[in-house]
């Protein structure tokens, strides 16, 4: 009997050892670049710190995480990705917030077999054509929450809008992407320049227009710089936007300006479901402040990285890629898969700002788009 | 277009220009009297904003706000030319272009330290919020006015200390020939340090009350900076007079550019193609009114040296 025990003990600690060895083979080593310093920095470091919390929560010792600042700049993120690759030897990729930073890194470390998770940056040529077995993106398509705003325009009973964004690649997109969805006429289209402060020529025009809605993507401190203007400027025609420029970390700089205003989102706080209540207390007791948008993308990042751990070994790249596709993961925002060119599919809210107590936030008021997805995902041989 | 939005546009014009001239006037002081480039004269205009934001966000007062921008832009100016800029004036232009260059990115570094990355909150105060009604039925923002008129307070101050009192005096003194009037016995290193501290307090100034209607955020003084010098190479280096009209030449230029170029190109082009190609070309017209003013004259408008 103590005989037949300490065999089967001795058969447990084999197993227990053997399995141990197994999650030592799992190891995964994550390679984060992102904006920590300069204009954009509070993007990258939402994502940093909802990666981070998932991370934390996740108490997965097999998981490594090595973080670099891009300084917004293409040169410094591919000198770091290089690095990453050549002498840290990571696995996983994943951090970049903007697009043309994106598109300087991700193609190639694709082409060295390396598995990108997109935490942000969504631009048309990886979902589209461009597509790739190893690329996820675990937030949107660039183009869906301006599309979402335009499909808004049309419940609301919007029939002139006017529209601006900045003249570079994303901005061209973003009236694209609510021209794509909207039904009615235009009674302005404007590109401002990127990086400008002083809206008071456009809000000229646009009291000029007769129009009887305005729709702008201008993110960071252009979007600021805007809304506040535009309160000043006395015009009370109604305002759509996506949320970049009504998310958390930008609202409280805004200020009142910003109350009423409607923005569409593919997460807000207060989605109802576990998960998410979780997340959005976790982080404020972690971090002190309220999660935005991007805190929330890092976080689900993470999260379908641990889901796919689970279920399969980097060192298989067909096994592991299946379990990303798979995307068991609880995400924030409910309900959450991935259509056939990695990219998405998810229902895109309503949202709009409110004041509890003294923080400007926003509160869900309906939902824009219900299971979209992009609309480069035919193009994509996948 | 018409006649009402037209004389909207020339004020916005107006009003960036007299913004630009505050930044411009430091930043050509300096140039004229020092012969310093000063890169990180952006970054003072970012100290007066946030220091502004800081105060008011504390006291709920925008004139203590205001008072905080001068006090903490010319203290930041003086402790910065005490401490690095000293260094640089007999160096070449690219030492001083490195080395500035550098500030720029301790003080934006350092204001996250303190701040933190996200951007923060400085109101319009509450008396000169919202719109005026103007004869002809322009409704312009009471603020921009304001701005319009401190502005041009400003510039008319700033030529009667130049021209009319001993430090002005000096001041000119010194761009004419410094090696001169330290020999006379004005002690140079103090007026160096006093005109570098002017020129900070302008900046600053202009960061708080143009942080008021935009967003008080790292890096917020950079793209500033570069039109200031375009200013000041349209007016011509060192030229309070040529800082004043390359400024509100520079601003109606810009403001209107934006709005016409875009109206010209529909007349031919589709709607979308024209406001891509027209606020593309605008955004360059600056650029190239820089270009006409140095080939018609060299030194600038009112420059006396290249």
């Amino acid at each position: 009997m103590t005989l037949k025990s300490l065999a089967l003990a001795a058969s447990v600690a084999a197993l227990a050892t053997g399995a141990f060895a197994d999650g030592h083979a799992n190891k995964v080593k994550v390679g984060m670049i992102t904006t920590l310093s300069g204009g954009g920095a509070g993007l990258g470091i939402d994502v940093r710190d909802g990666f981070l919390l998932a991370v934390k929560q996740a108490g997965n010792d097999n998981l490594e995480v090595v973080i670099e600042d891009d300084q917004r700049d293409p040169a410094v993120a591919v000198q770091t990705a290089d690095k990453f690759i050549q002498s840290e030897k990571v696995d996983v990729m994943t951090g970049i917030i903007f697009s043309n930073l994106a598109m300087a890194v991700i193609p190639a470390a694709l082409a060295q077999g390396k598995f990108y998770l997109s935490p942000n940056a969504g631009p048309s040529q990886l979902a589209g054509r461009g597509c790739n077995p190893n690329y996820f993106n675990v937030a949107w398509q660039n183009d869906n929450l301006h599309e979402a705003a335009g499909a808004y325009a049309n419940t609301a009973g919007y029939s002139n809008s006017f529209i601006l964004a900045p003249n570079y690649p994303a901005g061209q997109d973003a009236l694209t992407g609510y021209k794509r969805q909207y039904e009615g006429a235009l009674a302005g289209e404007l590109f401002t320049q990127l990086g400008q402060t002083d809206y008071a020529s456009e809000i000229a025009q646009i009291r000029a227009s007769g129009a009887d809605s305005v729709f702008f993507f201008l993110p960071g401190g252009m979007g600021i710089s805007f809304l506040k203007q535009y309160a000043d400027s006395g015009l009370d025609i109604p305002v759509v936007g996506p949320a970049f420029s009504f998310d958390q970390g930008i609202l409280q700089a805004v200020g009142e300006a910003a109350l009423g205003v409607v923005n569409t989102s593919q997460w807000n706080k207060d989605i109802d479901n576990p998960t998410n209540a979780a997340f959005v207390e976790s982080f404020q007791a972690e971090y002190g402040r309220l999660p935005s948008l991007y805190a929330s993308q890092g976080f689900d990042t993470a999260n379908l990285l641990l889901s796919a751990m689970d279920k399969a070994s980097v060192t298989d790249p067909d096994a592991f890629r299946a379990a990303l596709k798979e995307a068991d993961f609880d995400s924030t925002r409910g309900d959450f898969q991935f259509g056939n060119n990695h990219h998405p599919i998810q229902d895109i809210y309503v949202r709009e700002v409110v004041q509890e107590g003294d923080v400007f936030t926003n509160k869900i008021i309906g939902v824009a788009l219900e299971d979209h997805q992009d609309a480069y995902a035919s193009e994509c041989k996948m | 277009m018409s006649l009402i939005l037209f004389a909207e546009q020339v004020l916005n014009g107006l009003q960036y220009g007299v913004m630009l001239f505050l930044m411009a006037a430091g930043l050509t002081l300096v140039f004229g009297v020092m012969g310093l480039i000063n890169l990180a004269h952006g970054s003072l205009f970012m100290v007066g904003a946030f220091a502004a934001a800081a105060v008011a966000g504390a006291t709920g007062s925008f004139a203590l706000a205001l008072i905080a921008a001068l006090a903490a832009a010319a203290a930041a100016g003086a402790l910065v030319e005490l401490l690095v800029i000293r260094r640089l004036y007999d160096r070449d232009h690219l030492d001083q272009v490195l080395a500035t260059f550098a500030l720029i990115l301790i003080f934006s570094e350092g204001t996250r330290w303190i701040f933190g990355s996200f951007p923060l909150y400085l109101n319009i105060p509450s008396a000169l919020s919202g719109p005026i009604a103007l004869p002809g039925g322009i409704q312009y923002p009471l603020y921009r006015l304001t701005l319009i008129g401190i502005g041009l307070a400003v510039a008319v101050g700033l030529w009667a200390l130049i021209a009319k009192t001993r430090l002005g005096i000096q001041i000119q003194a010194g761009e004419a020939d410094r090696e001169m009037i330290a020999a006379l016995g004005v002690d140079i290193s103090k007026l160096y340090t006093i005109v570098f501290a002017l020129g900070a307090a302008l900046a600053g100034l202009a960061g708080a009350l143009v942080g008021a209607i935009q967003s008080v955020q790292v890096g917020m003084g950079e793209p500033v900076l570069i039109v200031a010098f375009v200013v000041i190479v349209i007016g011509g280096i060192g030229s309070i007079k040529g800082a004043l009209v390359g400024a509100i030449l520079v601003g109606l230029t810009d403001t209107l550019g934006g709005v016409l170029l875009p109206e010209l190109f529909k007349l031919f082009l589709d709607n979308s193609a024209a406001s891509s190609v027209g606020s593309a070309l605008a955004s360059m017209l600056i650029y190239i009114l820089m270009a006409a003013v140095l080939i018609w004259k060299p030194t600038g408008l009112f420059g006396a040296r290249a």
